[in-house]
């Protein structure tokens, strides 16, 4: 049954892709949505068995790549972490297929959508279950091209084209760094295997320990630890990597934009949340980690603040809360983590589909400017966003507001410079997040309408299977985080068993529960509030406001700076992305392969052989006299030095005779026979 | 059956006579029966291959010595013998040579137009070459060899090939090549003078001076490097690559290749390893240049083979770094990762001739959008696009991550400008099939509208079969090296 999980949405992938073309869009829609449907109830018993009955399961098969120490099995381990995470990814998986059935169903490619869309469902698992390094990495990168493919799945818009393209190196860099962390992890226990290096991290964490790079040292646990955070920053769409994020969610449609949520992100984070033992064990890498999720979460919500393209928006959003997760690890905090993202899976998937509900109602259109109105159109998908929005903000004992609730306040409580970092920057983005997810739902629900007679005459809410799909949706974003709460992170909770390691001076929960000030605990409830309640007021004045801002010269800066994404984009295109291929084609193809080497390699030797054959040809007058005169020339000389042999072999090596015969092939004699 | 099965019944030399019998025949089958001469060169390659098939069955993994051993008698009175027999680096090789054949066979099936007959002599003759260099074990002999699967590759890029530059493609090719085995002839012979043999069985016992050992392996690094091909000598092969033609391609890919780096793991390894370890550094460093240079270099190419042949450099380079890691792994990795780049890259230039069959040009701008003219063809080329960006799950990934935890554990920093590569794997693989599958059709240009027809997803099937066996089970190859490659290790005491 636990391969089942694993294994079951692969045959989907293969029947739509192979035997589509015979089944028909309807046939293959059944035989996919069979195999989701199956798939879903053993994630629950799977979850019954090991989490609530605290029975870990681990199942070995076989072996892979063996080679003397290196040893890579396939082997699985179900562990509560595990569990949780399959639970999210197939029920959110699930439902966006399904509700992807019928939002494409008019499309011509439906088939090959289905296709892209159950590989990428099939890859999710694995890097959850695996239980070695290389088996993460296998699932970890089989998402790449699954992700590559349904970008392109509107292959004929150059847009999306450049946004597959975009894709698939920012995720390989972010792999690239979690390769070598790979490497880095085998090296010094000889061992890719989960449980064998964490119960020697502690081992491999003192200071003797280290990496030699350029002849520099370096502690070998906090390299490890770092270069693993940049793969998941890679997945995790965090600062520098999270370029590929906007364009991604922008080329992709709603539907898959929602897997690629549920799944890339649950695998950056799990990635993480596996390796406890070993990030608590090196403090520098989590004081990186806590750093780079603060501002990560920071920069996405005020660049978010002004985008106008519905799903952008939808993206800096979740890129602002996966940083909440990252840093929420950063301060050693897996649990809160896991469940952050277990909560946010339902909201996250929840928005983007209502934008799609949107998007496919306006016929296509994305940019908020041009709707407004819509909530007396599409009550229902208003009410939809609305439910998003509010639990999104951390509303009162919606699911969202249980872990914004609590990240907070175990950052105060950490009383360190870190800590401080991200509890102000997590608390400013909670007022910025709550602003922009309402900004967003004003621009398009309830402003004045903006948008097309065309669109609005062709207006319609969801049909009834998305609608079901939806609410689905959003029972999960008002309840699970309530459900789950006192399991996941009640204090003194037994669910995740030895797995997410905390070491006993990192453990906070008791404190920040207890000793936090009741301001402190109050201030992200109070920002959210406050986002909102300003989003409410100054939304309506805000084109005056922003246009206001866009005229004088130093607001424009700031705006285009915040609206351009902090010109990432920009600096990575003309330094990296344009100088690489211009060194490819000038310096590395046109320079030396088609210069300097061709030059000296085999066209020079041609050309010299040439030029020499054509002189020695010239020699041969067909004077007799010339033949002559060289003739004798030559004897003269030759008699002399055998004459002179006794004389000159004192001071003369006799091999330089060699050498004084062979000079005379290259005399150039070309003057002196032209003047005869 | 059984009986012809024993290992005693299976000989090597039989292997390498297989198909220059076959060629033998079809010299004396007139030109016009055409199809008579298709159906003996296929049949004579199939039973080759089946043949080589056998020789992994009864391969002994528990031995590192060398098995199917034969000795004839050659040149006597100096003290050099015909010496062949495989052990677990070179059975693969062997199996790969066996395989590819029938497949440029099948490939030249209807696509050559003229000197069909001539078309499979050739490469019968080319198999029974290369099956004897991976075969030979005597350094003269191997040379020979080595040397003379140069005049049927000539001939093929000669006759076969596309455009008015195939003259310069295979006056490059046969330069290079020849130019740097004058130096591997001359250690040769100065390795007979001092040991009065040339036998590797007595050679690998020999120890050298040191100073020796470093003059004799620059020699043969001279004559290997070019057929890597290493940096400054690898412009031979884009240039071969465009002008051979389809089968001459993947048979340059798929396993003229790999006899520079099989050199290096057979003779140069072996038998100088103090000089091997003093070139660790130099051979590190030019792998390392050939990997970023040529994958920035393949991002700017238009001709989509130049793509291809430029990105074989990069891989092949990335071998290079493994075998000179010098431990199991690494070693283990560079063996796979050869054999996965004889399939990947052989099969993208399969996939290459299949569009220029159709269109006739091999300029990227020329194509676009064939993702909804030709479904088939767009899946086979995306499987071997990933591939070759060793994406998980395939052949090269289990190569190219053995190749980087080797270098990992010798040099960080190889691995790490190593690892660099990936990311422009991606880059350039994902640019092409961007170019080639996505965006709008061009009715201007693409004038046929044919996905690939039965042979040829015949061809590409095997292909697909191997990739996925190498990538998910790669238990089957690596447990017939380990005893080979750990002798290797032991042998020059580099652990």
């Amino acid at each position: 049954m636990y391969l089942l999980i694993v294994t079951l949405p692969l045959p989907g992938s293969f029947v739509a892709g192979a035997f589509g073309r015979f089944l028909g869009s309807r046939g293959t829609a059944t035989i996919t949505t069979m195999c989701v449907s199956l798939s879903f109830p053993f994630p629950l018993i799977a979850f019954y068995e090991v989490a609530l009955g605290a029975s870990v399961r681990y199942i070995k098969i076989a072996s892979w790549i063996f080679s003397e120490m290196f040893d890579a099995s396939r082997g699985f381990l179900f562990d509560s972490s595990t569990v949780v995470m399959l639970i999210v990814v197939t029920f959110v998986s699930s439902l966006v297929y399904l509700y992807s059935i019928s939002y494409m169903s008019e499309d011509p490619h439906s088939l090959r959508f289905m296709c892209y869309l159950f590989i990428s469902i099939s890859f999710t698992p694995m890097p959850v279950t695996g239980d070695n390094f290389i088996q993460l990495f296998l699932g970890w990168e089989g998402v790449g091209p699954a992700l590559y493919s349904s970008i392109n799945s509107w292959f004929t818009r150059l847009q999306a084209n450049k946004a597959a393209i975009k894709a698939m190196p920012v995720n390989r860099v972010g792999d690239f760094g979690s390769a070598l962390g790979i490497m880095g992890v085998f090296t010094p226990p000889q061992t890719v295997d989960f449980s064998t290096i964490f119960a020697c991290a502690s081992v491999f964490s003192e200071p003797n320990h280290f990496f030699v790079f350029c002849n520099m040292r370096f502690h070998a646990i906090t390299v490890i630890r770092i270069l693993l955070f940049i793969g998941a920053a890679g997945k995790f769409a965090q600062i520098g990597l999270h370029t590929r994020l906007p364009d991604v969610m922008e080329g992709l449609t709603p539907v898959s934009a929602s897997i690629y949520v549920a799944t890339m992100v649950t695998a950056g984070v799990f990635m993480i949340a596996r390796c406890p033992p070993s990030y608590e064990n090196s403090p520098n890498a989590l004081i990186v980690i806590t750093f780079v999720g603060a501002m990560t979460s920071f920069f996405a919500a005020t660049t978010g603040i002004l985008q106008n393209d519905l799903k952008r928006v939808i993206a800096y959003l979740i890129c602002s809360q996966s940083g909440y997760m990252i840093f929420a690890c950063g301060i050693s905090n897996y649990s809160v983590s896991v469940y952050h993202l277990m909560n946010y899976a339902f909201l996250k998937a929840l928005l983007p589909l209502s934008a799609g509900s949107v998007i496919h109602a306006m016929s296509d259109e994305q940019d908020m400017r041009k709707m407004g109105g819509l909530a007396s159109l599409l009550p229902f998908t208003y009410a939809m966003m609305l439910i998003g929005s509010l639990s999104l903000i951390g509303f009162p004992f919606l699911t969202g507001f249980h872990p914004k609730d609590v990240i907070p306040e175990l950052a105060y409580t950490k009383y360190t410079i870190s800590g401080n970092f991200a509890f102000w920057l997590g608390s400013v983005s909670v007022f910025l997040s709550a602003y922009h997810s309402f900004r967003l739902l004003f621009l398009t629900f309830l402003a004045p309408t903006n948008s097309f007679k065309r669109d609005i005459l062709g207006c319609h809410d969801a049909p009834i299977l998305m609608a079901i799909l939806l609410i689905c949706l959003a029972f999960g974003s008002i309840f699970v985080g309530y459900l789950a709460k006192d399991m996941m992170i009640g204090l003194g909770t037994n669910f995740w068993a030895n797995f997410l390691f905390i070491s006993p001076q990192n453990e906070i929960l008791a404190e920040s529960e207890f000793a936090t000030p009741t301001t402190i605990k109050l201030i992200p409830i109070m920002f959210s509030t406050l986002g909102a309640f300003v989003a409410y007021n100054v939304n309506f004045l805000a084109n005056e406001l922003i246009f206001a801002l866009k005229t004088t010269s130093s607001g424009n800066g700031l705006y285009c700076f915040l609206n351009k994404c902090r010109f990432f984009d920009k600096v990575f295109n003309d330094f990296i992305v344009r100088s690489l291929p211009r060194f490819g084609y000038e310096v590395s193809f046109k320079a030396s392969d088609k210069g300097a080497i061709e030059i000296l390699g085999p066209y020079g030797i041609s050309y010299t052989f040439r030029e020499l054959a054509k002189q020695i040809s010239k020699l041969q007058s067909g004077f007799v006299y010339h033949y002559a005169f060289a003739m004798s020339i030559g004897l003269t000389i030759f008699i002399t030095i055998i004459g002179l042999r006794d004389f000159l072999s004192f001071w003369v090596d006799n091999r330089l005779y060699f050498i004084y015969t062979v000079t005379f092939l290259f005399l150039n004699l070309e003057g002196d026979i032209s003047t005869n | 059956m059984s009986q012809f099965l024993a290992s005693s019944h299976l000989n090597l030399s039989g292997l390498i006579l297989c198909p220059l019998l076959g060629s033998i025949i079809l010299l004396v089958i007139p030109d016009s029966r055409i199809q008579l001469i298709r159906s003996i060169g296929l049949c004579t390659s199939l039973i080759t291959f089946l043949y080589s098939l056998f020789f992994w069955i009864e391969f002994d993994n528990s031995t590192a010595k060398f098995q199917f051993v034969e000795s004839i008698r050659w040149l006597p009175y100096s003290n050099i013998n015909l010496y062949i027999g495989i052990d677990g680096i070179s059975l693969f090789f062997v199996v790969l040579t066996t395989f590819l054949i029938p497949i440029c066979i099948l490939v030249g099936w209807s696509s050559i137009k003229s000197y069909k007959k001539e078309y499979m002599i050739a490469f019968l003759i080319c198999e029974s070459l290369m099956i004897a260099v991976f075969c030979m074990l005597d350094l003269l002999l191997f040379y020979v060899f080595f040397e003379s699967v140069l005049i049927p590759m000539f001939i093929i890029i000669g006759i076969w090939g596309s455009r008015q530059r195939k003259i310069q493609a295979a006056y490059q090719f046969f330069l290079y090549t020849l130019l740097g085995s004058v130096f591997m002839l001359l250690a040769i012979l100065f390795i007979f003078f001092q040991t009065g043999t040339t036998d590797l069985r007595i050679l690998l016992t020999t120890e050298f001076s040191e100073r020796r050992q470093i003059l004799l392996w620059i020699a043969f690094f001279a004559s290997f490097s070019v057929k890597v091909p290493m940096v400054p000598v690898h412009i031979w092969l884009p240039e071969a690559h465009v002008e051979a033609p389809t089968a001459g391609s993947v048979i340059l890919a798929g396993i003229l290749l790999k006899l520079g780096t099989y050199g290096f793991l057979r003779f140069s390894i072996p038998m100088f390893p103090e000089a091997t370890f003093f070139f660790i550094p130099f051979i590190c460093t030019l792998s390392v240049i050939a990997i970023i240079y040529t994958s920035l270099t393949t991002v700017r190419q238009i001709d989509l083979k130049k793509m291809i042949a430029y990105s074989s450099v990069a891989h092949m380079n990335f071998v290079t770094i493994g075998m000179f890691s010098l431990n199991i792994q690494g070693i283990e990795g560079s063996i796979l990762l050869m054999l996965s780049h004889g399939l990947v890259s052989s099969a993208l230039f399969l996939c290459v001739g299949a569009l220029y069959d159709r269109h006739k040009t091999r300029l990227v701008k020329y194509y676009g959008g064939l993702v909804s003219i030709m479904p088939i063809f767009c899946t086979i080329f995306l499987f071997f696009t990933l591939a070759n960006m060793s994406l998980p799950g395939s052949s090269s990934f289990i190569g190219e991550f053995l190749i980087l935890i080797g270098a990992f554990q010798r040099n960080s920093l190889v691995a790490t400008l190593a690892a660099l590569g990936m990311i422009l794997g991606a880059a350039y693989s994902l640019w092409l099939y961007n170019r080639v599958v996505f965006g709008n059709f061009k009715p201007n240009f693409l004038k046929k509208f044919s996905d690939l027809n039965r042979r040829e997803v015949l061809i590409f099937l095997p292909f697909i079969v191997g990739v996925i066996w190498m990538g998910v089970y790669p238990e089957v190859f690596l447990e017939c090296m380990h005893t080979s490659v750990s002798n290797l290790v032991q042998h020059g005491k580099f652990d």
